[in-house]
């Protein structure tokens, strides 16, 4: 009982922390903190309108931010997730329309989602093979398969699959609008953010109740114990690696299929980049990717509110996330620190 | 304990102080007109959002306007959550999502709120397709680009032009041609050399770009992307002449800045405002050029000679005239096959100008990748 309160009061006091500092810093630029803050309550979760921008918003980072989770386990740090998302965007736009018409909606759709998470899962995998055959920098080699991914985009956006329709925003062919994913219910929340919240827990099961998650870890805490206990490194590695980029591959297909309708240039948005911020704030667990992918949903949601409201630049956010990220990976240093958070000693 | 209670303390102010602000902010008087305006860039960019972040102050200023913005918002569904915030949380009546890739967002909700109107800057509006509280307005920019390569072909004593552009599409087109084709109205001679860099904001490359083209022993660069910051003030740092766009770079370049393709919008938002203010039906097509004051020429740097000026003004007052035309026959493109023939000419108006995927002869660079 008391190791969960450990992990949750320290993230918890970290987060109201930051606040803290961020309240201070709008201080400083002249605008009363209060009034910031009940603007940020009203933007993202002041209304059902303000939760439901709060949760589309956050339904990318969840899948983007296990790009970098999975890898983080077994010790690599992948800031690829926007490069599987436009190759996973990409290639799920590219078999919709091959397939648009031929079958129905549903098997479009899986068609679809299977052939984004293998891109995706390619495209990452190959960081993680790089990295235990060759011994590449994956922090490198995956920054720079972004490039890599979004100018292969531009290639074929501007060329060969332009649908000469969109003359000056050059764009695929449209998957038809049958092959779309619908919203849930009577919300305008697309069904993007059910399938980010499966993917999370399925792979929290994995990661956390099973041998090949402890397998991970194993490989993550210590390479040479894993090797001596006969562990296959390079096995699990690259399947940490494939199964991350898989997501996030996902996460693209999600942006063809229920917001763009094709695949163009809008499909590297950033929400690569902003997922790196969520694994670290979650500490790489898949289950605590679900809350903080929605905080920072919620963060960005009222962006928009703090500069209407408030005349602040849009910085003012990414100043917030700072904050939030510099508190929470110092308050890492705090944990097994703090005694009134550690179980009782077991009588001898 | 002790802590836990004060947190406790900090987390109940909190929340008090956020149902109290609800009040507050419901309380703004309803009689204003209420426009939002949405940037996918920075508002200080020096470059295309800035101009539209401009547009909105001027019209701001007025004390019956509530005006608003968004800056860095992207052409995703965040947009079309931005929009509902507008509406829902500001009560917008109308919006200006600026950015080209924001339409087909906009044609996703438009119908979901009839009462608000719509303005999207690009010009796509079509009667038969699109819903009647949706709109576009644009102008005729290339007009002043012609102006600045006029100035540019004077100036330059290579005879070589650099032209930094984003993507192939035939807006950047459109701009590159009429830059070469002004140029080469003072010396047929001159060329202009075109990079396309792959995107609206690319800082990296359009630096290296500008730094490769000045190598080659081009004087005079100008460009076509989001913010021109990066290829001014690379200019100005090598010693070479430089044309900017979208907004006023002069600052950005005392000793080597020409002359600008600027908007105006700050005219077109003001109209706009005017219209909704006496309640009349706002046209859902808008567009006009220099003749129109919804865009202009920045004014010219120190260097500018007084011949380039003369040839500039002069041209400008064929615009204002109407009786310039620049796509005129007979008109090559860089490949030597005749695209206008000789006494056809294309007025501004012509849609046929709207798919342009050609270069003009005097471009050195591809159309198509």
């Amino acid at each position: 009982m008391m190791r969960y309160l450990e992990s949750f009061a320290i993230p918890v006091g970290a987060l109201l922390v930051s606040l803290l500092l961020f309240g201070l810093f709008i201080t400083v630029a002249g605008v009363n903190p209060f009034d910031v803050f009940a603007s940020i309550y009203r933007g993202a979760f002041g209304s059902w309108f303000a939760w439901q921008d709060t949760l589309v918003r956050a339904a990318p980072l969840m899948l983007t931010a296990l790009c970098t989770a999975l890898p983080a386990r077994a010790g690599l740090i992948v800031i690829g997730g926007e490069g599987a998302v436009v190759v996973g965007g990409f290639f799920a736009a590219l078999i919709g329309i091959v397939l648009n018409g031929v079958f129905p909606p549903f098997l479009v759709i899986l068609g679809m989602m299977l052939v984004a998470a293998v891109a995706g899962a390619v495209w990452i995998g190959a960081v993680g093979a790089l990295r235990h055959l060759r011994g590449v920098n994956e922090t490198i080699s995956s920054l720079l398969l972004n490039y890599i991914a979004i100018a292969l985009l531009n290639f074929f956006v501007v060329g060969m699959l332009k649908d000469p329709a969109t003359l000056n925003k050059p764009s695929t062919y449209p998957i038809g609008d049958a092959n779309m994913l619908g919203a849930m219910g009577s919300s305008s929340i697309h069904w993007g953010l059910g399938i980010g919240i499966i993917v999370c827990v399925v792979l929290w099961f994995l990661m956390r109740r099973t041998t090949f998650g402890f397998g991970v870890d194993v490989v993550g805490g210590n390479v040479r114990a894993a090797q001596l206990t006969g562990l296959p490194v390079g096995r699990l590695i690259i399947t940490a690696c494939a199964l991350g980029g898989a997501a996030a591959g996902i996460a693209g297909m999600i942006e063809v299929a229920a917001v763009h309708g094709r695949a163009n240039t809008s499909l590297n948005a950033g929400y690569g980049y902003a997922g790196i911020l969520v694994a670290f704030l979650a500490r790489h667990n898949p289950l605590a990717i679900i809350p903080v992918a929605i905080l920072l949903g919620g963060i960005r949601a009222s962006g928009g509110v703090l500069q209407r409201a408030h005349d602040l630049p849009d910085a003012t956010t990414l100043v917030m996330q700072g904050i939030i990220f510099v508190v929470i990976l110092a308050s890492e240093a705090l944990y097994g620190r703090l005694r009134w958070l550690q179980p009782k000693a077991q009588p001898a | 304990m002790k802590r836990r209670t004060l947190l406790k303390g900090i987390a109940g102010a909190g929340i008090g102080a956020a149902l109290g602000g609800l009040g507050i902010t419901r309380a703004f008087a309803e009689d204003k007109v209420k426009m939002g305006f949405i940037y996918v860039g920075p508002r200080d960019d020096y470059g295309y959002n800035q101009a539209h972040f401009e547009g909105k102050s001027t019209v701001a200023k007025q004390g019956w306007v509530k005006a608003f913005d968004e800056e860095n918002v992207p052409e995703t569904i965040e947009v079309i959550k931005t929009m509902e915030s507008m509406i829902n949380l500001d009560g917008a009546q109308v919006l200006f999502p600026t950015s080209f890739g924001y339409f087909p967002h906009i044609l996703k909700i438009a119908g979901k709120y009839p009462k608000v109107m719509f303005l999207h800057c690009g010009g796509l509006w079509d009667a038969s397709k699109h819903p009647k509280n949706v709109g576009s307005y644009f102008c005729y920019i290339d007009e002043p680009m012609y102006l600045a390569g006029i100035v540019a072909g004077h100036m330059s004593k290579s005879g070589k032009l650099g032209y930094i552009a984003a993507i192939p599409i035939p807006q950047v087109l459109r701009n590159v041609n009429s830059f070469t084709m002004g140029a080469r109205s003072v010396n047929p001679k001159i060329t202009t050399n075109v990079v396309f860099t792959g995107g609206w904001a690319n800082p990296v490359k359009e630096a290296e770009a500008s730094n490769s083209m000045i190598d080659q022993g081009i004087d005079v660069v100008t460009c076509h992307v989001d913010s021109p910051k990066v290829v001014v003030e690379t200019a100005e740092k090598r010693g070479v002449m430089c044309c900017g766009y979208h907004t006023n770079q002069a600052v950005l370049a005392p000793k080597g800045f020409l002359t600008t393709a600027e908007w105006n919008w700050s005219k077109v938002y003001a109209d706009y405002a005017e219209m909704i203010k006496s309640g009349k039906t706002i046209p859902n097509l808008a567009r006009g050029g220099i003749k129109e004051g919804i865009v202009k020429s920045s004014p010219y740097g120190a260097v500018v000679s007084e011949k380039a000026r003369k040839n500039a003004d002069d041209v400008r007052a064929k615009f204002m005239d109407g009786s310039m035309v620049v796509y005129k026959g007979p008109v090559k493109d860089n490949k030597g096959n005749t695209v206008i023939a000789a006494g056809k000419e294309y007025k501004q108006t012509d849609i046929w100008l709207e798919s342009m995927d050609w270069l003009v002869e005097g471009v050195i660079g591809a159309a198509k990748s």
